[in-house]
């Protein structure tokens, strides 16, 4: 029974009823409907609960600016709360439910804090909750938050898809208001490509709330023709239920297009929402205005409504929101909700604040007077009104339309840091001088508020961005509309000016007493102007109160600044397709599948997947299988998936001489066939990265990085080629991803590789010596690259082949009796030798600290980091350099991170020696081992020291030792 | 934000790496000094900046950016021009 609807007109389908239900009672609206004008159809008016003080509340607007109508739609996983019942189109079987509220929206029991808002002013918190100082993290906090809020969310992973998309376009026309439907229509005749995104969704913006005519018809009749005209221009993207949201670098617009929100049951594989990339060589805001509310006392009901939001309640929907109405106003147009709302059948008293405001059509009218308070528990049901000698009476109302005027909606102009400015004559801010490049600003964003002066501004400024003909426009009203600023009435009690936050004249004026003046302390102060709706009824009426309070002008006052987003745009638009596994790309190695079915837990290193362990029969934890792998590969022979690694072929015929400025140590001296440590340093003189280079021929290195820098290294190095000394010849390729390799350690590493390679291919010390590389053809006829490196200390090749081979290596390796292990054993093995790694190369460790000092030391060229490598405090002899650490109890562990000390010191930053920077569990040695940097470094080998960790709780007796631990002479990498 | 790239056109910003000011390729002939690495003006204004095009063609640009306004006005090839 939609009691409160009218039998004609709007732009409602009456053929089509949607059932929906809120807080579990059903309703019917129909198509064309919001959520909020459907309820106020079934004589719904209470819809949510304040923020703070758990007032009842309806709604204030018909629009996105809506402060109050916040409910939540759907259930389960798809609950959405803090969606604005003004915004939401109606769809047959919306559920939607109120929020913040304890019981029922009628009966909330959090409404006793309204009685105690004596107590809950502006910054209470501040002042309150003080002591004991400890109950504010357990006690105060927990209770405010759970009392005051907004509606929950579900707590359960989003099941919905989001797009993020991009378009391009001549002429961006945002809004579909008169300016923007004639900018549209001068731009999409003259051929341009033309985006016209509106939030709604519907085409025509005002001109579907109001009674008047556009060209001797019906407005919004002139608006759907028009529509209709645009939709039929193929250069023309008509994009309804799009807000832009944003304005970025470049002209590029943020805009939010909702597909699914209408919809009952989405067609599969359509995004809920896509966010737009719009690059649009020119655009036009034709963004309209928004209306001010006059805060009074007990302004707030349900029942009080800004008057242009009745009128679009009347005449968009055909619903009238009240029998008995008064209109409260400051301006002529509060009278045309008058006009209308009695054309409809409704009872109109107009008070106007205006003294001098002459005008007698009829109604009961109060010239010079005020609203000053309100009655009615759950709606609003009479109101006092203060007549211009003093005197009050009470009058019954249902309906109290407020106008305090209208704000040009400029925020979108101040997103690139352009600031407003004000006009007294509209008493509004108007978008400044600086605008964001190529945007124009059209209709009443830019203060014409007269129909005819926004569809000729519509047109024209389209004309002057494009340098096309503007089109003739229909005849529209040119009423002058007169308005002068009314912010409050004085002396009302409870007068709420931001109804989202609940901030009244009264926080205002505390703020002003406590010295938070400027616009932006109160903002913060109060919390005006926060939340969803981010002040867009509440900032200028605050503005006003303050600058009366100060006694300066509203520009003198100031005005917040506005930063994107315009409306509320939830984070997995933003985020798009980039959720989930998909956050980020996931590198794979060739062998990847064949290490999965053996038994391997993969750990992510960067991008890359990399084998962590392999787990095999009963082992219960990764220890078992980390030592096995060690373990095995000591004694046996390993493999290793190392294809993560960089590598970057170099060639021409600078490329030694290149490499020598890049790397520390000389790589030109190089034989073809062998391969050298390298050792990079950054240019302020700290270890950058290592790795290797292999001499492939004359002309062409291959050098190695580590997988966690391989592609700042590779960065390096083309800055290097390109801006320091392109003079020289040469070129370099990534070829990381073209090569799978892998690396083959242990005693019986020649048994297993005689299996992989060609028969007759020389193993021997003789015929493939420490250090040398080449190629190699496998016995299935691959060809290969070998490179005879160590880095677990064994003897030990690298094998590399094209990357679509090396699953089958991997194959071959295992068949050929090589047990895999993955990083962590690589780890062990690589602490058991002492060799640097990532821990070591932390960004602030120089090539002495690390041992490495005789690197390079007798270079006669130069390279990158060398003179200032040179600096007093990165030569200073105290610094911490690399050791070997042993605790003397073998069965105690050691713990990267903990501090060293000298035993009976105190535990302080100035008596700390250094710390442990890498510890594993050496399965060869039977203890826990570590590397650390001590102050002293290997002068103090065989020192006992504490180590201490407080975080942890440890405290472990330690002996400094050679940080390599097993076979230091290196007699098994030559075997 | 887009970037003009010599090479792919107007591309956006997420497509390029920012690594320092154009100074950074006048690196002394006789090696680096703490002004080189660590000095550097900071205009209020227009600055030639280096930027790579990691995710297109991988060329190191000259790119020049009012730092004030974020306007582009333009990119050259690093290897091909002095530092601005």
């Amino acid at each position: 029974m939609q009691a409160d609807r009218l039998s004609a007109g709007g732009l409602v389908d009456r053929s089509a009823p949607l059932p929906f239900s809120f807080d579990g009672e059903v309703y019917e609206g129909f198509a064309g409907d919001t959520l909020a004008s459907a309820l106020l159809a079934n004589g719904v008016r209470l819809m949510g609960r304040s923020f703070k003080y758990h007032r009842p509340r309806g709604p204030l607007s018909a629009g996105p600016e809506e402060p109050n109508a916040l409910v939540t739609v759907g259930g389960g996983a798809k609950a959405d709360p803090n969606l604005r019942a003004t915004v939401q189109e109606l769809y047959a079987g919306l559920s939607a439910a109120s929020q913040n509220r304890v019981g029922s929206l009628r009966f909330d029991l959090m409404a006793v804090n309204d009685l105690l808002h004596r107590f809950l002013g502006a910054g209470f918190y501040y002042k309150t909750f003080m002591w004991p100082a400890a109950f504010w993290e357990k006690l105060y906090e927990p209770l405010i938050r759970r009392a005051a809020g907004l509606g929950a969310l579900s707590g359960l992973p989003d099941p919905d898809e989001y797009e993020v998309a991009h378009a391009h376009c001549d002429l961006l026309v945002i809004g579909s208001g008169p300016a923007g439907l004639m900018a549209a229509l001068t731009a999409g005749r003259a051929g341009k490509r033309v985006i016209l995104a509106e939030e709604d969704f519907v085409l025509g913006g005002r001109l579907n709330a109001e009674s008047f005519e556009v060209g001797r018809k019906p407005a919004a009749l002139w608006a759907a023709e028009a529509a209709a005209e645009l939709a039929a221009l193929p250069n023309v993207r008509l994009m309804r239920r799009t807000a832009v949201f944003g304005v970025y670098d470049g002209a590029v617009y943020g805009a939010l297009e909702r597909n699914t929100d209408h919809l009952g049951a989405p067609p599969p594989g359509l995004p809920r929402m896509t966010m737009w990339k719009v690059h649009a060589t020119r655009a036009i805001l034709a963004s309209g205005a928004i209306e001010r509310p006059i805060a009074f006392g007990n302004n707030d009901r349900p029942g009080i409504m800004l008057a242009g939001a009745v009128r679009a309640y009347v005449n968009r929907y055909a619903v009238l929101p009240g029998r008995r109405a008064v209109v409260f106003t400051a301006c002529d147009d509060g009278w045309r909700t008058a006009r209308d709302l009695r054309a409809a059948g409704a009872e109109v008293t107009v008070v106007d604040a205006r003294p001098g405001a002459a005008r007698d059509e009829g109604f009961r009218t109060i010239r010079g007077g005020a609203v000053v308070d309100t009655v009615g528990r759950l709606r609003v049901s009479h109101v006092t009104i203060r007549h211009p000698g003093g005197t009050e009476d009470s009058a019954s109302a249902d309906l109290v339309a407020v106008s305090g005027g209208w704000s040009p909606t400029l925020h979108l102009t101040c997103h690139l840091g352009g600031k407003p400015i004000w006009r007294d004559d509209i008493a509004a801010f108007v978008p400044g001088v600086a605008l964001p490049p190529g945007m124009h600003v059209a209709g009443a964003a830019r203060g014409d508020y007269t129909t005819l002066a926004c569809l000729r501004g519509g047109a024209a400024e389209a004309a002057s961005a494009l340098g096309v003909a503007a089109v003739e426009g229909p005849d529209a009203e040119d009423g002058a509309a007169s308005v002068s600023p009314f912010w409050h009435v004085k002396g009302a009690k409870r007068a709420f000016l931001d109804q989202q936050n609940d901030v009244t004249v009264k926080d205002v004026e505390l703020a002003h007493r406590e010295g938070f003046r400027a616009a932006e302390h109160m903002k913060r102060y109060t919390t005006l102007g926060m939340a969803t709706d981010q002040g867009k009824t509440a900032n200028i009426p605050a503005l006003g109160i303050m600058a009366e309070l100060t006694g300066r002008t509203i520009p003198e006052t100031g005005t917040t600044t506005f930063r994107p987003p315009w409306t509320p745009v939830p984070i997995a638009a933003l985020a798009g397709r980039h959720k989930g596994e998909h956050f980020h790309p996931t590198r794979l190695t060739p062998s990847h599948d064949w290490a999965k079915a053996n038994g391997a837990d993969f750990v992510e290193t960067g991008l890359w997947l990399r084998a962590q362990w392999f787990r095999r029969g009963a082992e219960k934890g990764w220890r078992d299988s980390v030592d096995r792998e060690v373990t095995e590969t000591r004694g046996g022979a390993g493999f290793c998936d190392v294809t993560t690694l960089g590598k970057i072929d170099v060639k021409g015929r600078d490329a030694g001489a290149f490499l020598d400025r890049l790397y520390r140590n000389t790589l030109s001296t190089l034989p073809v066939g062998r391969c050298r440590y390298g050792l990079m340093l950054r240019e302020d003189g700290i270890v950058f990265d290592d790795g290797t280079a292999a001499r492939l021929g004359e002309h062409h290195f291959l050098v190695t990085t580590t997988t966690a820098k391989a592609v700042q290294v590779f960065r390096q190095m083309e800055f290097a080629r390109a801006c320091l000394w392109p003079e020289m010849e040469v070129s370099l390729v990534s070829v990381t991803e073209q090569w799978a390799q892998y690396s083959v350690a242990g005693p019986k590493v020649r048994e297993v590789l005689a299996q992989i390679v060609e028969p007759g291919f020389d193993l021997s010390n003789e015929g493939f010596p420490y250090m040398a590389c080449g190629a190699a053809t496998l016995r299935d006829g691959v060809p290969a690259r070998l490179f005879r490196l160590s880095f677990s200390g064994e003897l030990a090749w690298e094998i590399a082949v094209p990357a679509r081979y090396g699953h089958g290596l991997a194959e071959a390796l295992a068949g050929a009796g090589a047990v895999p292990y993955g990083v962590e054993a690589l780890g062990v093995m690589r602490v058991e030798k002492g060799h640097p790694a990532g821990n070591e190369l932390d960004g602030r460790t120089t090539a002495a600290d690390l041992g490495l000092a005789a690197l390079g030391a007798k270079k006669s060229t130069g390279f990158i980091g060398r003179e200032m490598e040179r600096r007093e405090g990165l030569q200073a002899h105290d610094r911490p350099a690399l050791v070997g650490l042993r605790p003397v109890d073998p069965t105690a562990r050691l713990l990267a991170g903990a501090h060293l000390l000298e035993p009976g010191a105190a535990p302080k930053t100035e008596t700390s020696l250094g710390w442990v920077s890498s510890v594993a569990f050496s399965p060869s040695l039977g203890s826990s081992i570590g590397l650390a940097f001590l102050k002293g470094g290997m002068a103090r080998k065989g020192e006992r020291l504490r180590m201490w960790d407080g975080l942890r709780g440890a405290d472990v007796a330690v002996e400094v030792v050679n940080p390599v631990f097993i076979d230091p002479e290196g007699a098994r990498l030559r075997g | 934000m887009r970037i003009p790239c010599p090479f792919c056109g107007p591309r956006m910003l997420e497509e390029f790496v920012y690594l320092g000011d154009a100074a950074l390729m006048r690196r002394p002939v006789e090696g680096a000094t703490c002004d080189y690495v660590f000095l550097r003006d900071n205009p209020a204004g227009r600055h030639h900046e280096l930027w790579r095009h990691e995710g297109g063609c991988g060329a190191w640009l000259v790119v020049e950016r009012d730092v004030t306004t974020h306007e582009i006005f333009g990119a050259a090839l690093a290897e091909a021009r002095d530092a601005g």
